[in-house]
Order: C-alpha cells, then sequence, then structure tokens
C-alpha cells in the first residue's frame, strides 16, 4: 500500500504529466504563468479543489446515477471552487484580482473533472485523495516551469525580486517582451512537451 | 451601435477567446485535426455562446447582484454554481431542441454538444460578462463575437494541421507540441489587433 500511494503522487508528476501528457488543464496552465506568485497560489488552489473533489465524489461514487453523474460532479467541483475564491478573496485579495476569472476556472479546469470521471468513479475516497494531489502537484510543476522562464525573461525578476537588472532600472537586461505575451506561453509549453517526450520516447505521439 | 459593433469586433478579433485568453484550449486542441469537425464544433461554441452569456447576465442582474432580488440579500458567491449551471442546462436545452427541429444539423454537431458544458471558453465568457459587469444587450454581442472569434480560430488551426500531414516533423514534437507552436505563432499573428483602438 505505501508504495502505491508514492507511485499516486509520483507517476503524475512525469510519467502521466497532466498537462504535457493526458493534455489536461492548459488554458489555465498558459493564462496565470506570467508570475511565479500567480502560478503557485493557481497551483495550490488546483491541487486542494482536486483533491478534495476526488475525494467526495469517490465517497457518494456507488450512489451517483449514472445519467446525471456529470451534473453531480459538477456541483460538487463548484462548491469547492466557490470555497476557493472566498478563501483567496478574504486571505490574498491582490492575487485573487490578478488571477481574474481563472479561479472561477477552475470548475472546469479539465484536470478536476477528467480525474473524478477517469478515477475518483471507479476507486475507494483515500486513493482518489492521493490521485487528485498527485495531478495538482503534475499540473503545478509545469505551470512553475513556465512561470520561472517568463518572469526571468520576461520582466527580469525571480518571485518578485530583480534578478536580472532591467535597462529601465539601469540595469543591463533588456526584457524580452514577447514571453509575457501570449504566444510565449505558447512556445514555451510546447518547447516543454518537446524537452519531455525526447527525454521519454514512449510519450510521443504515434504518426 | 457603434458602442455594439465595436465591442463586437473586439471580442471577435483584439481579445480572441482561444488566442488572446488561452481559453477552450482542451478542445481547441483535441478536436482540430480536421477541417470538417472544427466548423461543426464552431458553429455549436458559436450558438451555445450566444445563448448562455445573456442568460447568465440575466441571472447576475436580476437575482445575484446585491440587493437584487430582496433588498439587503447578496447571493454572489453563488455565481459559479449558477453560471456552470446555467451552461449544463442550456446546452442540454439546445441538444434536444436540435435534435426535434433541426435533425442535420444535431447529427452534424454529434458527440460535441454535450462537450461543450465543460468548455472553458463558455464559463469563460460568462464570467467575462460577470466582471465587466455588461448589459444584457451587450452580452448577447459579447457572446456572439466571442464564441465567432474561437470558431475562426479552431478552425484555421485545423486547416493548418491538415496541411502539416505531409511534413516531417522531429518525432517528439509530433503532435501536441507542435500544435502549440502552431497557437503560438497564430497568437502572434493576432496580435496585430491589440494596438486597434475602437
Amino acid at each position: 500500500m505505501a508504495t502505491k500511494t508514492k507511485e499516486l503522487i509520483l507517476d503524475p508528476l512525469f510519467n502521466n504529466n497532466p498537462i504535457a501528457v493526458q493534455i489536461l488543464g492548459i488554458c489555465s496552465a498558459l493564462a496565470v504563468t506570467t508570475k511565479l506568485e500567480t502560478a503557485v497560489v493557481m497551483t495550490l488552489g488546483v491541487t486542494v479543489v482536486t483533491a478534495f473533489s476526488n475525494l467526495a465524489v469517490s465517497a457518494i461514487r456507488e450512489r451517483i446515477p449514472p445519467s446525471i453523474r456529470i451534473i453531480v460532479q459538477l456541483t460538487v467541483i463548484a462548491s469547492l471552487v466557490i470555497v476557493t475564491d472566498q478563501v483567496l478573496k478574504a486571505y490574498m485579495y491582490a492575487i485573487s484580482k490578478q488571477l481574474s476569472v481563472f479561479v472561477g476556472l477552475i470548475i472546469t479546469n479539465c484536470i478536476v473533472m477528467g480525474r473524478a470521471e477517469a478515477f475518483a468513479m471507479q476507486n475507494p475516497p483515500w486513493r482518489s485523495f492521493v490521485d487528485g494531489i498527485g495531478n495538482g502537484l503534475g499540473y503545478g510543476i509545469v505551470l512553475i516551469l513556465v512561470a520561472v522562464v517568463r518572469e526571468l525573461l520576461g520582466s527580469g525578476k525571480f518571485a518578485g525580486m530583480a534578478v536580472l537588472p532591467t535597462i529601465n532600472e539601469g540595469g543591463w537586461y533588456n526584457p524580452n517582451g514577447l514571453m509575457v505575451l501570449a504566444p510565449g506561453a505558447f512556445f514555451l509549453i510546447a518547447v516543454f512537451i518537446w524537452v519531455l517526450r525526447t527525454v521519454r520516447p514512449q510519450l510521443a505521439e504515434a504518426e | 451601435m457603434e458602442h455594439y459593433l465595436s465591442l463586437f469586433l473586439k471580442a471577435t478579433f483584439i481579445e480572441n477567446m482561444a488566442l488572446a485568453f488561452f481559453l477552450g484550449m482542451c478542445s481547441f486542441l483535441a478536436v482540430s485535426k480536421k477541417v470538417e469537425t472544427a466548423i461543426g464544433l464552431g458553429a455549436a461554441v458559436i450558438f451555445v455562446l450566444g445563448v448562455t452569456t445573456p442568460v447568465n447576465a440575466a441571472l447576475m442582474h436580476w437575482v445575484l447582484k446585491p440587493d437584487a432580488l430582496i433588498v439587503g440579500l447578496d447571493l454572489s458567491f453563488l455565481a459559479f454554481l449558477t453560471y456552470i449551471g446555467t451552461i449544463a442546462a442550456m446546452t442540454q436545452i439546445v441538444e434536444m431542441a436540435l435534435d426535434k427541429y433541426a435533425p442535420a444539423l444535431y447529427g452534424a454537431l454529434g458527440v460535441f454538444l454535450p462537450l461543450i458544458a465543460v468548455n472553458c471558453a463558455i464559463l469563460g465568457a460568462s464570467l467575462f460578462m460577470a466582471e465587466r459587469d455588461y448589459t444584457i444587450g451587450e452580452s448577447v454581442v459579447f457572446g456572439f463575437g466571442s464564441g465567432l472569434g474561437w470558431a475562426l480560430a479552431i478552425v484555421a488551426l485545423a486547416a493548418l494541421r491538415e496541411k502539416l500531414r505531409y511534413n516531417q516533423v522531429p518525432v517528439a514534437l509530433r503532435g501536441l507540441g507542435l500544435s502549440f507552436m502552431i497557437a503560438g505563432l497564430m497568437a502572434m499573428a493576432f496580435m496585430v489587433f491589440s494596438g486597434i483602438q475602437l
């Protein structure tokens, strides 16, 4: 059991990464990664929501009629997201303003829905909970990597602290404006997937 | 009139749902292998966005806003639940209506209709509508405009991917990786609109 729990957490980090392998939850991965701070908060939010929605869905999985299961899952997820949103508004108002609609969009983040449907409907609560944490972290790892690169190259900062002094502030670094704009995010995720699939060739797509 | 026209153009091109806000990315990448299916999904998204955004706007203005229903009652924390409920219900209704009155279109859209309920572009439009406080008229225009923009983007991506089938692509970049690169280039192309002030 101990090794199984470990696998459940470690597997989604690389081998079965939700973003790069399962193609889930890409929308928010691109939108909230201009800064490390927002990416970390988003990771926490998604991990908590995925873990608890998996737990709740798994606990009631034998009582959900198959024909309305999507609505039931959506209701569970939406309630958890409302809680997350209220907590963020109460304790981290500035970040919650920056994340704007993307906190609400955790509801339609395919990771949450996908794991509830694919894993929690078949597995007991504890395993589902751990699977939720694993997938949330797997999502977070991509988010944080992308955010570090975008923030460093786009504005010369790391987590808000100036690392590469920019020209505007009297330094030498000329910030790469493309990185903070939409196309930069697309290119970075593409490179990330490229690297991951070169390292693990079995993940590459067939012809 | 001019105000609505500029809002429409803004929603379609300048603030393109897919390429500027990254919304609806999952189906944007998964369903863009063939132009035909991309057109089907695009049409369904335009339709559902055009219907759900104004309905959610009406709900926001008359039920959820502070003091809207009963003075002193603030239901705005229920917004997410209400919006997603409306979207799920509207997709179901649209599906049934199409099945009854336009079976040809229903057959063409097929599995995409139920999938739309979890497309983040739909919920995203409702959330943007709430954040920017659009009136009901504005939200009709905004819904249709952003739906059209999303449909344009997915059809363009599908057409590009169809051509790419004949190219030699590095194995590790095949499929998803390359789609991201193309989407990035398209996003750059759409950035030419970003300087336009309407």
